[in-house]
């Protein structure tokens, strides 16, 4: 446990399980972050940071502390 | 229906859905653009021959994934959309989608929908539906959105007709509301709000309630209103969460039903292209590469029309002189006006090669890669990565890139990238580096390959970039600014440039440059020419005073007219202004015929040039009208007999110019953007001051 989206490797999924209402913007729920959706990384930046992810339909890019804020549960 | 019975039709939709594009298609050349009242984003309208015997009126609204804002672009779209007193407050309004992002897009338009407008959604790009795997059930998805559909390809400009029947039957539409929030999320809760506010519909009190922030227009009385109804903000936050899920739910049920995707006919270019484009080494590289390409092409692509520009003016002016009759009409005409129309022309070259490039790139969807590159590495700076198309931009001119930085959302690194902007060597500084490089730098060959001119020039864009930086990483530790990180970019496919809409665009910023900048250029241009051509008494005494101390040399007429000229010019208005800081240029070692050139330029760098055209125009009165080149090469110090402009002197110009903030157009940008006179002043010195030193020490060790 413990696993969000910034533990995730190049190419794998996670189910987005929850996050903190205040540490992720609103703006990023109504892209389609939302609870129970696929989040898969697709590329991270040169400097390990931002993340590149699809989720829920959207290509995506986050800085790493919002992706630390959600939580996840890894597909295998 | 507005009395002037023209309909207002507002377009809405996520960003690269080609909002734009269908905006082009429908309104073509037809496009205005204007200010919204109180704040700069420009606001683009456009006229729409609906019908035969209908005329609309379209604003197309900045980009948003959904109306309650997160950028100051986006407060536009919500305030448009909720003040029924905006000009622009839609009879109906259009919201694009694109077949690929389906989902997405109707989030945003299930809230324009439970506003109760009458609203259409067109899906866009539906040509790509087949290549995309994609299917949708149309008649199915207008039963379950209780709303019309029609699916277009704005780019091959299919639907288009479709589209403007549907908008004459909008009176039709169904305009009942999609999402049911008050019995999903808390019943009672709402049931108080439709109470309080009974004469707005719910959703629009609850974004009036939500986002009262944000919403500028409300009447005092409203305000008040929605300040005592005193809503707890950890209760807002979860509803609103609430209220997405919910609408992504609806959004989910109806698209299980209409729309489906065969992932095996999905492409797998993006991922390719997203590989190489932003690979830890290959992505810098290309980047790099794209912009020596932007560089290299803003000057060798526009020193040829640039120089024809420049020559036509010149010959323009003789032309005036020659033929009107002699006269104050005349001179006015010739030293003043002409010359000033062409230094606002000159720029155009440069202006629309850049925004080319930069309205290009933003069509192929390889802006967005830049700043994912980027914004670790800005950050480290006190910027973001979408810092970088302001600091690209600002290589043409500050105003827009200013501007640009709207879609920062986190304020520091928005401030931080509004104040260094600046440095960045807009293409007002360019004719002023041109001229001085080919007065001091001799035009030689280093190495076998690199011209000596250009590396100068190239210098003196690296130097701008390393300003920029440095001041941010200087301010980065000085502004105390608490906020929150709030970053996230789309990554839109890439996408082949539309041809239509990089032309619309350069068209747009080059006429807003013009009619912007230049209009305080041309005005400068003739109060200089006034100043110069005007005097007290022993300006008017010039020709009396000066033969009579000049008799016994006995000179040819010729030289005598010379003498009087530059006698004039010493005690004309400007004259006199530029004797009086000429103790304050001399350090940097300048005379007071620069010192003129340096006033006017505070008002814009690209003065500079004019301005010393102008004087010299006005000195050489009665002889052939050269280029301004050959007339600052022919210039000599009085005392010393020694070339005006030599290294020392050019060098040090060359680096003022480099570092000062001389832009009125620009200052009064940062105001605007930042509310505040602080940080325009902050800027006017803080560069001011870093000029003055530098070209004061640049001067001494060179001469």
């Amino acid at each position: 446990m413990g696993d969000t989206i910034a533990s995730l490797l190049i190419g794998e999924i996670g189910i987005i399980q929850d996050f903190c209402l205040d540490a992720i913007p609103l703006n990023l729920l109504e892209m389609g972050c939302l609870p129970g959706k696929e989040v898969r990384l697709l590329q991270i930046a040169p400097l390990k940071d931002p993340l590149y992810i699809k989720v829920n339909g959207s290509h995506l890019a986050i800085r790493i502390e919002t992706a630390k804020q959600i939580n996840i549960t890894k597909l295998r | 229906m507005q009395s002037n019975s023209l309909l207002n039709i507002a377009l809405v939709g996520n960003p690269n859905t080609g909002k734009t594009s269908l905006f082009n298609q429908l309104t073509g050349l037809n496009q205005k653009v204007g200010n919204y009242p109180g704040i700069t984003v420009d606001k683009k309208q456009g006229k729409c021959k609906v019908s035969e015997h209908l005329t609309a009126e379209i604003t197309d609204l900045p980009g948003t994934y959904s109306i309650n804002p997160t950028t100051l672009d986006e407060t536009i779209v919500l305030e448009t959309l909720l003040d029924e007193n905006n000009s622009s407050f839609p009879d109906l309004v259009i919201v694009v989608a694109e077949v690929e992002n389906l989902k997405r897009n109707l989030f945003l338009f299930s809230q324009i929908k439970d506003l109760q407008f009458p609203s259409i959604l067109v899906i866009n790009m539906s040509d790509q539906m087949i290549r995309k795997g994609i299917t949708i059930d149309i008649e199915a998805l207008k039963r379950e959105l209780k709303s019309e559909i029609i699916l277009i390809s704005a780019r091959k400009n299919l639907g288009i007709d479709a589209l403007k029947r549907e908008i004459e039957n909008y009176e039709n539409w169904n305009t009942e509301p999609i999402a049911n929030i008050s019995e999903k999320i808390d019943s009672e809760f709402f049931e108080t709000i439709k109470t309080t506010f009974p004469e707005f519909s719910l959703y629009k009190s609850w974004l009036l309630i939500t986002q009262q922030k944000n919403c500028g227009f409300l009447s005092s009385e409203l305000h008040q209103k929605i300040t005592a109804f005193n809503p707890d903000s950890e209760k807002i936050k979860k509803y609103q969460h609430k209220e997405t899920i919910y609408r992504y739910q609806i959004i989910n049920e109806i698209l299980k039903k209409t729309y489906s995707v065969d992932k095996n006919e999905a492409s797998d270019i993006r991922s390719k292209l997203d590989r190489i484009l932003t690979h830890k080494i290959y992505g810098y590289i290309i980047f790099f590469g794209v912009l020596m390409l932007i560089f290299q092409s803003i000057f060798e692509w526009a020193s040829l029309p640039m120089d024809l520009i420049d020559s036509l003016f010149a010959n323009l002016s003789e032309l005036a002189k020659t033929n009107f009759p002699q006269g104050v009409f005349t001179n006015l005409i010739a030293e003043g006006v002409i010359p000033g129309i062409g230094g606002v022309v000159i720029f155009i070259p440069q202006i629309a090669i850049l925004f080319l490039f930069i309205a290009t790139l933003e069509e192929t969807g390889y802006m967005s890669r830049v700043v994912f590159l980027m914004d670790k590495i800005m950050r480290k700076f006190g910027m973001s990565g979408k810092s970088i198309i302001p600091l690209i931009s600002g290589t043409a001119c500050a105003i827009p890139a200013i501007m640009a930085s709207r879609n920062i959302s986190d304020w520091k690194e928005r401030l931080i990238t509004i104040l260094v902007v600046p440095f960045t060597t807009c293409s007002a500084r360019l004719p002023v580096y041109a001229i001085l490089i080919a007065l001091i730098i001799p035009d030689k060959r280093v190495f076998g390959i690199f011209n000596l001119q250009g590396l100068t020039l190239m210098g003196l864009y690296l130097l701008g970039f390393a300003a920029a930086i440095s001041s941010a990483i200087l301010l980065h530790n000085v502004l105390k600014i608490k906020t929150k990180s709030l970053f996230i970019i789309e990554m839109p496919n890439y996408k082949l440039p539309s041809f239509k809409n990089v032309f619309y665009e350069v068209v747009e910023k080059t006429k807003a440059f013009i009619f912007g900048a230049g209009k305080i250029i041309l005005a400068l241009s003739v109060v200089l020419w006034f100043l110069a051509s005007n005097g007290p008494e022993k300006f008017k005494n010039a020709a009396e005073f000066v033969t009579a101390q000049e008799s016994a040399n006995d000179l040819p007429d010729e030289s005598l007219n010379k003498k009087i000229a530059s006698y004039k010019l010493e005690h004309s208005y400007i004259g006199i202004m530029g004797k009086v800081i000429e103790p304050v240029i001399k350090p940097m070692g300048y005379d007071w015929k620069i010192g003129i050139a340096l006033i006017s330029s505070f008002a814009a760098r690209e003065v500079f040039i004019g301005a010393l055209a102008t004087i010299y125009n006005v000195e050489s009165e009665g002889e052939d009208v050269a280029t301004i080149k050959e007339r600052m090469a022919a210039e000599v110090d009085p005392v010393t007999g020694e070339k005006r402009f030599n290294f020392a002197t050019g060098m040090s110009l060359l680096l003022f110019y480099a570092f000062a903030m001389q832009c009125i157009g620009t200052l009064a940008i940062v105001k605007r953007e930042t509310k505040s006179w602080k940080w325009p002043i902050l800027q006017l010195t803080g560069m001011g001051a870093l000029a003055y030193i530098v070209a004061v020490i640049t001067f001494n060790i060179l001469s």
